[in-house]
Order: structure tokens, then C-alpha cells, then sequence
């Protein structure tokens, strides 16, 4: 059985020294391992970003596709092959500014993908501007006088969209991290685990030390029910979004490649592409 | 008695005129008529003239034509808008409930359609009793509609179709009373035989089946999706499925991501998605993942027509990506080379590991034809080169799974995630063979060489088809739908003591400079036929460098196709 070393490479990540996506990666490797999971039965798929470059620091399968599109790649990939464990990860810029469509879109659709998104409210690898995530009032780059759009609250958006499973994390707490994806790997759906982590080369306001004052972790409140949507709904409202562990879980949910009207249980990929004669000469004959 | 006629039925959009047509065409096609139908429609559901425009003949034509024998009327406008295109002492036949009037050079019937309809069962069938007028006028007799309308109505009870077929005899036999039967109109008889009738889109659908395509993410854009909703309907049966994205960047990214994982995926689109696309098709050049786009073209820029015909995405589909990929480009003119080329294009995608775009235009994706039977068994799957998990193992040995493996050709074997052995990085960063982001300069250029090199001083087979005179006065380079209006303006011309040859492009990428060459040598003048409005055909052979001393555009832009004899006429204009 594989262990963690086994989802690991030599690769050494073009992340700053402190970064949170550090964390992040361990996380996955820890949580892929624990789970009994071998390396060539996961994809990971990511985006843009510092924290896209996940896909080559994670020993399983991995490609980095375009800006923003993470997650309909992803999504390609589960129907090709629905017995791979899919991973879609990327950052906050790539997830919730020019893919939140797709964002949106991959929670209706509900495929049996993980979706981990390191949110540092800053784009990093551009050299800090403001990313969808930045508070109002922000500084950075591109807003010098303060950032005067809302920032976005991921687990909000996320909740309102119908999302079946939504964690949030913090490269700090790696315990509760790897808890949470190893949850929303066992999900059967589209689950989300978004993870505040720092850049701690352009973000000076949104540092360690100002996630650790400000999270509330749902973890350490008892009697928290996570199936209990206006419950979620509360905590997300009542602390900004900055609530940690596991939000909110819908089990009635079915996931999409279960719906699919003559999906077969092989994977495509392994499929006999030939039509048959039968099924070609009816389907011709319509045309007659 | 006639070799061919031009029949035409015109009304307001939603009110029945699509499938009065159809079932004319359908009638006619099993008698085994050539048929070749042009659907005149807008970008709205109810209401707006619409016409529908079958043509019938006893040799091929794959083009409308220019007159109308037999106009079909289900309002005023209808007449006002096409009375223009019927023939002297042409018949019109229109319903009597909108008090019909027509100018003298055609014969006017005033048939109470929506009246008999009423008094056979419902007014809806007041297409039906038009169909019986219109076999009146033709000296075709009724009995050629029953299979269809049996077909049509089985399921609605045997009641519907007795009402059905009495709506179309009674037509029949108040058109006869007016003596609206015209020996002159008569079509001297088929020969029988069997073919199938469809339109381009049909025969992309089957095609796709046939390619052992398994998933297809689009999403809906007129005149492409069709395509999607065929796939809809087929791909469960044989275990695929077909996702309705939220815009075409998803839909192209999904196609990369299926094929990555080891699928056959296709999108299809027109221009407008096309547009969205092209990032992500850098992305499959880059990442050398195959994948096929089908691209219906339409009217353009921006929303442009779109509902009509146009073929101005040639230089977008060859150049609009950032950045330089290897990249295939093919070109049908038929339903049957629709059917035939979606096999062709995984082959090659999958073969050079490239994205393989195919491009069709409005006309030859919609208009409905008479087609050839289409072969399964010729359409070979050819899946290029896949490691076996052996290999797989041998090549880990060394380390990691080299994807991107410097080969002779260029092409490196490719590996299915979920395989044991197999794991590698796959990025649209530059990377070094085992997929790893990689900036040095030298591994740069060498990887460029690599994949553009695939490609490199290839001219895929059948690329130009090449008919016609020798030495000809004229040499009509052709692509898309333009095929027939180009094939029957070629005999007009020969009519006229010009020898004519026609070069059809199959394809334009790889451009076959060479093959093209070949085909314009022997030609005094070479005219390029495209519906565009700078040429861009044209501007593709001078910028790979197909020279004649004499190449004159022909372009038409005004969102119609070409009719023969405006080719025709244009043509012997330049001599």
C-alpha cells in the first residue's frame, strides 16, 4: 500500500519560503495516502498561480491546464475515466475571479470531483494585485486608494449554489486539513475545500497571524450539525466567512455520473470504441 | 416533362413550413429523385417569413438554383417576397382564406387550404392538403406521401393518418377541379433507388457514433447544435454522454480534459464559440493532447447572421491562437465526406496529437440532401501510439514516464492517467520530456521543433480533389457548400465552349501548397469561390505560396449561398 513518500517527488516548489500552499501539498499527500489511494489512480488538475503549480509537486497524475478552467478539465477527465479519485486545485484569482463561472457551474453539476483552492486574497505570481477575495478597502497594486469592490466569500457563494460538501481550512491547522480533504475525497460528488493560505511575500494584511485572530473553527462548537444548511448559513454569515472545518454536507445528493442516462460502470477510457452494426444501421435508417 | 424542378413553400416561422417541406423532400427522395432542400429561417421562433426550397432532378445537384416552378403560399407575404423567382407561367398555389393575389406572369390557384384542413379533422393540417395541390400540379400521384405520413403519425392512432392522407386527397382533388394539373410540370419518373436524406449536421452526428466518440461537451449554438442534440440522443446507447457546458471555454477545456483521460471527446461550435475556444486550443497543442472541434460557420463578426451563410472563419481556425502549435484543418463539402471526416479527424488528431479542427458553413450543415448509404465498417479507429503498461514500467525505470520523449517523428507515445507505471506531468508550460515546466532555452527550441515538426512538410492525402477538362480556360478553386453551385456552373461554363476545372480543398492544414499547385498549373485563370468578403482562401494560397500569374476572387458575403448561375455568369464576365 502506498505511503505518503509515495506522493511525493523530488520536485522542489517555486513557492516563497513561509508560503502556505506548503501545508496544502502535505495535506493532499497525507490525505491521499491515508485513504488507501495508489498514485496512479489520482489526477490532480489545476489551474494558474503559484498554487497551480500543484499539479507537478504531487506524485500522481497531473496537468496544469490554462487560467481559470481547472475544474471543466477536471471534469473531462472524470468522465473519461470515472474510477480515478479527481482533484482540481488552484487559487483564489483562478477559482473565483476568471473561473467562477465554471466554479458555479461545477457545484450544479455535482461530479464526484475535490476541489481545493488555496485562497491567500492576493494574486501572487503576477507580483500582488487584488483578487476577488481582497476585502474592501484593500491595498495592493491595482488598488492603491483601497480596494472599493466586496471581496467574495467563497463558502457563501459556494452554499448558495447547492453545494453537497464545503470545508474550509487553514495552512496552519495541517491535523484539521488533512481531515477535511480525506472527507471530501470519500464524498460522492462535487465537494470544496477551501483553504486560507498565506502569501506572505504580498500580502501583509491577510497574514498568519490575521487568519489565526479572526477564524472561528466549527470543529470546537458543540453540537455543530454540518447537515443542517441554515446552520451553515448562519455561522458563514455571522463571521464573514471565516469559519473553519467541515460547513456543510448534503448525503441525498446524487452525483452526476450516476445520473447519467446509460453511463456504464467501465470507464470510457476502456471501452470498445467500435459501434456495432446493429446500433449503426437503425440509427441510419432514421434517415431514410 | 422535366429532368428537374424547383418547388418552394413558404409561411410564417413556426406555422408548419419546415415540415411540409420535409415531407415533400422525404416523399420525393424515396422515389429516388435527387433532392436538395434550402431552409430560409431567422434568428426568432414565431413568426417572420420563412421559406423552405426543395430541388428535384434526376441527376445530383448539391446547390439551390435560381427560379421556382411550384411557389407554395401560406400568406401574402410569402408570394410578395419570392413571386420574383417564379417562372414564367409558373404555378403559385395559395390558401384562399388570406384572398391571395400574384402578378400575371404566373398562374395563380386559390385553394381553400385551412377550410378543407378544418373539414378533414383540424386546421393544422392545411399543410397537408397544400401537399396534395403541389403532387396535383406535378402530376405526381398521392400515394407517394402514405409511407411517409404513416411514419409521421403511427403513433398518433391510425385515425390521424386516415385524416392525414384524405387533408393531401383532397388537395389532390380540388387542385385537379381548378385544372391545376400541368403535363408541362410533369417530372419524368425516378429509377427507385434508395437513398438516405440528411443534412450535413446528420451526418457529422452518425459520424461522430461511428469515431467512437463517447463524450461530447458543447454548448448550444445555431447551426452547430444539431450536432449536440443528435449526440444527446445516440450516446447513451453506447455508454457516452454529452454535457451542455456553460460557455465554450468549458466546452473545449472539458474535450481536452476527456481526451487526456483517455476518451474519444469532441465539441462543436460556430464562429462565436470558436472564438472562446482558442486559448484552450493552444492549450491542446501545447499539452499534445488530440481533440477534434467541429466549427459550423455562420455570419460574422461578432453575432453577425446567424442564421445565414458564411465561411469567414478560415483565417481564425488557422491563426487565431497566441503562440504556434501544430494544428490540422479539414474541410467536407458533403454530407457523406461530414460522415466520413469525423473518423479522419481522431485518426490524425490522435496520430500527430494535435487539435484537429473541422469546418463546415450554414449551408452545408442545414440544407437537407439526398446521400449516399454511409459505411460503418469503413471507419477505421486508429488510436496512435499508446504505451502499454510494460513499456510504461521499462520507461520508469529511468525515472519518470517520458511523455513528451524526443522521437524521430516528433510524436511520442501517450499513456492514459489511471495506468500503473504511467505517471507524469502534463502542463501548457513549456516542459522538458517528462512534462516538468522547463525554461531553458535549448530544451525551448528543441520542444517547438518537436511538435511543429509533426506536421512539417506534410500534405495529408486528398486535400485537393482535382476534376474537369485538362488545360482548362478556367480552374474553380472551391471548399465547403460551394461544391454544387461550382460543379453545375462548370458545365454552364463547358456549355458555353469553356474548358472548366474544379479543385475542391479537403483541407487547408497543413496547407497543400504543393497538390493545389498541381491542380491550378495547366489552368489560363484561376478563380477562388468563397463566401467571404476579403478572400481569405485566396490570401491563403499567396501566404503559403501558390502562385499563378492570374487569380481572381469571386466572393459573396450578403449572408446567401452561391447560386450556379451566378458563378456562371460572373465567370464568363472575366473573360
Amino acid at each position: 500500500m502506498a505511503t505518503v513518500k509515495d506522493f511525493r517527488n523530488d520536485i522542489r516548489p517555486n513557492w516563497c519560503p513561509g508560503c502556505g500552499d506548503f501545508s496544502v501539498q502535505a495535506s493532499i499527500q497525507r490525505a491521499l495516502a491515508s485513504l488507501g489511494k495508489e498514485p496512479h489512480e489520482v489526477a490532480l488538475i489545476s489551474g494558474i498561480g503559484c498554487s497551480g503549480r500543484i499539479s507537478g509537486y504531487v506524485n500522481t497524475y497531473g496537468f496544469h491546464g490554462v487560467h481559470g478552467r481547472a475544474l471543466p478539465t477536471a471534469q473531462g477527465v472524470k468522465l473519461a475515466n470515472r474510477d480515478l479519485t479527481v482533484l482540481a486545485s488552484g487559487g483564489d484569482g483562478d477559482g473565483f475571479g476568471i473561473g467562477l463561472n465554471h466554479f458555479m457551474h461545477a457545484v450544479r453539476r455535482n461530479m464526484d470531483i475535490t476541489y481545493i483552492v488555496m485562497d491567500n486574497r492576493i494574486y501572487g505570481l503576477t507580483k500582488g494585485q487584488t483578487s476577488p477575495t481582497s476585502a474592501h478597502g484593500f491595498t495592493a497594486k491595482t488598488t492603491p486608494s483601497g480596494n472599493i469592490e466586496e471581496g467574495l466569500v467563497p463558502t457563501q457563494v459556494a452554499l448558495s449554489a447547492g453545494i453537497g460538501f464545503l470545508a474550509q481550512g487553514f495552512s496552519s491547522d495541517v491535523n484539521q486539513l488533512v481531515g477535511l480533504i480525506e472527507q471530501a475525497i470519500q464524498y460522492k460528488g462535487f465537494s470544496l475545500v477551501n483553504v486560507y493560505s498565506p502569501c506572505v511575500t504580498y500580502n501583509k494584511i491577510n497574514t498568519y497571524d490575521y487568519f489565526r485572530d479572526n477564524i472561528f473553527n466549527l470543529d470546537k462548537v458543540e453540537g455543530y450539525d454540518p447537515t443542517d444548511f441554515l446552520a451553515a448559513q448562519r455561522a458563514i454569515t455571522e463571521h464573514d466567512g471565516l469559519v473553519t472545518g467541515l460547513i456543510y454536507r448534503n448525503d441525498n445528493k446524487v452525483a452526476y455520473e450516476d445520473q447519467i442516462p446509460g453511463y456504464q460502470e467501465t470507464p470510457i477510457s476502456q471501452a470498445d470504441l467500435q459501434v456495432s452494426d446493429d446500433i449503426f444501421t437503425a440509427a441510419l435508417r432514421e434517415y431514410a | 416533362m422535366l429532368d428537374q424542378l424547383s418547388w418552394k413553400v413558404g409561411g410564417q416561422q413556426g406555422e408548419g413550413v419546415e415540415s411540409t417541406g420535409e415531407t415533400f423532400a422525404v416523399a420525393l427522395n424515396r422515389q429516388g429523385y435527387y433532392v436538395y432542400s434550402f431552409r430560409h429561417f431567422s434568428s426568432r421562433i414565431k413568426g417572420g417569413h420563412s421559406n423552405d426550397k426543395v430541388r428535384v432532378s434526376l441527376k445530383r445537384f448539391r446547390a439551390s438554383n435560381d427560379y421556382t416552378d411550384v411557389l407554395l403560399a401560406f400568406d401574402q407575404e410569402s408570394i410578395d417576397l419570392n413571386v420574383g423567382e417564379v417562372r414564367q407561367g409558373g404555378i403559385v398555389i395559395a390558401d384562399e382564406k388570406f384572398k391571395p393575389t400574384a402578378p400575371d406572369h404566373v398562374r395563380l390557384f386559390v385553394v381553400p387550404l385551412t377550410k378543407i384542413a378544418e373539414e378533414s379533422g383540424s386546421a393544422i393540417m392545411k399543410n397537408m392538403v397544400s401537399l396534395g395541390a403541389s403532387a396535383c400540379a406535378l402530376g405526381l400521384p398521392v400515394d407517394i406521401f402514405t409511407e411517409v405520413i404513416e411514419e409521421r403519425f403511427r403513433r398518433k392512432g391510425q385515425k390521424v393518418v386516415d385524416q392525414n392522407m384524405e387533408a393531401i386527397q383532397r388537395g389532390y382533388d380540388y387542385m385537379k377541379d381548378l385544372g391545376g394539373a400541368d403535363p408541362e410540370l410533369a417530372l419524368k419518373p425516378a429509377d427507385g433507388t434508395r437513398r438516405y436524406f440528411m443534412m450535413g449536421n446528420d451526418a457529422l452526428g452518425l459520424g461522430a457514433l461511428a469515431a467512437g466518440v463517447r463524450v461530447m461537451p458543447a454548448y448550444p449554438i445555431t447551426p452547430a447544435s444539431d450536432v449536440m442534440e443528435y449526440l444527446i440522443k445516440k450516446l447513451p446507447k453506447v455508454g457516452g454522454v454529452v454535457v451542455q457546458t456553460e460557455d465554450e471555454i468549458a466546452a473545449m477545456t472539458m474535450t481536452i480534459g476527456a481526451n487526456y483521460g483517455g476518451a474519444r471527446a469532441l465539441t462543436c461550435t460556430s464562429g462565436p464559440g470558436l472564438s472562446l475556444m482558442m486559448e484552450a486550443i493552444g492549450l491542446s497543442g501545447m499539452t499534445e493532447t488530440p481533440t477534434v472541434i467541429i466549427d459550423t460557420q455562420r455570419g460574422g463578426p461578432s453575432t453577425g447572421l446567424p442564421t445565414k451563410q458564411e465561411q469567414s472563419d478560415y483565417l481564425a481556425a488557422l491563426f487565431g491562437t497566441h503562440g504556434e502549435i501544430p494544428k490540422i484543418v479539414l474541410t467536407p463539402a458533403t454530407p457523406e465526406e461530414c460522415f466520413y471526416v469525423v473518423g479522419d479527424a481522431f485518426n490524425l488528431a490522435e496520430q500527430y496529437q494535435c487539435p484537429v479542427i473541422i469546418m463546415t458553413d450554414l449551408q452545408l450543415s442545414l440544407s437537407k440532401q439526398s446521400t449516399d448509404a454511409l459505411d460503418n465498417k469503413a471507419v477505421k479507429i486508429d488510436r496512435g501510439l499508446i504505451a502499454t503498461s510494460e513499456e510504461a514500467a521499462a520507461n520508469q525505470a529511468s525515472g519518470e514516464f517520458k511523455r513528451y520523449a524526443f522521437t524521430e517523428s516528433g510524436v511520442s507515445p501517450r499513456i492514459f492517467p489511471g495506468t500503473p507505471g504511467g505517471i507524469h506531468k502534463v502542463t501548457g508550460n513549456e516542459h522538458f520530456e517528462n512534462g516538468r515546466p522547463a525554461e531553458p532555452a535549448g530544451n525551448r527550441q528543441k520542444m517547438m521543433d518537436k511538435r511543429l515538426g509533426k506536421l512539417a512538410h506534410v500534405e495529408l492525402e486528398g486535400s485537393v480533389v482535382r476534376t474537369g477538362d485538362e488545360n482548362p480556360d478556367v480552374v474553380i478553386v472551391g471548399i465547403g457548400a460551394n461544391v454544387g453551385a461550382i460543379t453545375e456552373a462548370s458545365e454552364m461554363l463547358r456549355a458555353d465552349g469553356y474548358k472548366v476545372a474544379h479543385a475542391q480543398l479537403h483541407a487547408i492544414l497543413p496547407f497543400p501548397v504543393q497538390m493545389l499547385q498541381d491542380a491550378i498549373h495547366d489552368g489560363k485563370k484561376v478563380v477562388v469561390v468563397e463566401n467571404n468578403a476579403t478572400g481569405q482562401i485566396k490570401h491563403l494560397m499567396n501566404f503559403f505560396g501558390v502562385s499563378h500569374p492570374d487569380v481572381q476572387s469571386l466572393l459573396k458575403y450578403d449572408g446567401q449561398p452561391f447560386l450556379p448561375s451566378e458563378i456562371h455568369a460572373k465567370i464568363k464576365g472575366m473573360f
